[in-house]
């Protein structure tokens, strides 16, 4: 049977806040943002935060965050609200999905960071032209090593 | 301020560097929000519901698996409206079952046959590469703001 569904939330935005930094920590972090939070929900997480609230409210927190260590803390939208039995791992069990994604792209955060940096340092100067990506052919998948797969598969 | 898809759709790297310098980023999480927070049939987890194979009738031929066309009823829309797109290719993050890959497909073919501009990179994997990631990134977007400001 098909069950109605009410929307927690409604008209709210949801930022996740990813801190990597090695002169402020995700507790600090929270500590400052609660200062200037106003009324925004605001869920301390191992990388960062989560906030919540009406969008205006939400720009006006995340530009404050920002402001505290520019280089070092990284901004996305979420599309779930905090704590939502459909995502939280406290129902699940193990990573939240999408969790592993975030931490793939945090280890490359620090070339990021050194980006950044350089950028506010070279203003003005010309920016280094970047190496457009080749495509490259994908070795193809030798058919005897398919027979190997197939084989292994099979037994 | 120009409207710009990023793939990886959910990349927190592209997400954020949009936003920093001023733009509007389009990932997936648009389109979920909008799904979560309307009120209709319960369909975890991620209020999918039977109309969105539907919608993506818009994008993808009837003969195309449902999974597929349920996938572009999230981001066909987020293409259409996007006025620019940065592209991280081969990105190792960007993958999953056959629906995902048919539908990341799908999204980079429609990206490159709607003419909008489009900034093609790799992830950063040395100091060096991640300036200039970072630099044509920012360079990028400034183009789009100047050519903004002539039309």
């Amino acid at each position: 049977m098909m069950a109605d569904y009410t929307p927690e939330y409604v008209g709210t935005v949801t930022r996740y806040v990813f801190i990597e930094s090695p002169s402020m920590t995700p507790g600090e972090l929270a500590l400052r943002a609660y200062e200037a939070s106003e009324g925004v929900l605001i869920k301390e997480t191992c990388f960062g935060l989560q906030v919540t609230g009406e969008p205006e409210s939400v720009d006006r927190l995340i530009e404050v965050i920002r402001a505290f260590d520019p280089t070092h803390i990284f901004i996305k939208d979420r599309g779930f609200p905090p704590g939502d039995p459909r995502r939280c791992r406290a129902n699940l069990g193990g990573a939240r999905p999408g969790y592993l994604g975030h931490e793939r792209e945090f280890r490359i955060l620090r070339y990021i960071t050194r980006g950044l940096e350089e950028l506010g340092r070279r203003e003005g100067e010309a920016a280094p032209e970047p190496v457009p990506p080749v495509h490259e052919k994908k070795p193809l998948l030798d058919i005897k090593r398919l027979q190997e797969l197939i084989e292994t598969e099979e037994s | 301020m120009a409207k710009v898809f990023i793939y990886p759709a959910t990349s927190l790297i592209l997400s954020d560097l949009v936003a920093r310098f001023g733009h509007k980023p389009l990932g997936a999480a648009l389109g979920i929000r909008e799904r979560i927070q309307t009120a209709g049939v319960d369909s975890p987890p991620l209020q999918i519901t039977p109309e969105e194979p539907k919608r993506g009738l818009k994008y993808a031929a009837v003969e195309v698996p449902s999974g597929v066309r349920g996938r572009m009823a999230i981001y066909g829309p987020l293409i259409e409206e996007a006025g620019a797109a940065i592209i991280v290719t081969d990105a190792d993050l960007a993958f999953g079952c056959m629906g995902c890959a048919r539908t990341d497909e799908l999204i980079l073919f429609s990206l490159r046959q709607s003419g909008i501009p489009i900034l093609e990179l790799r992830y950063p994997t040395t100091e060096e590469e991640g300036v200039q990631f970072v630099a044509a990134i920012k360079k990028f977007l400034d183009d789009l703001e100047k050519e903004e400001g002539e039309a």
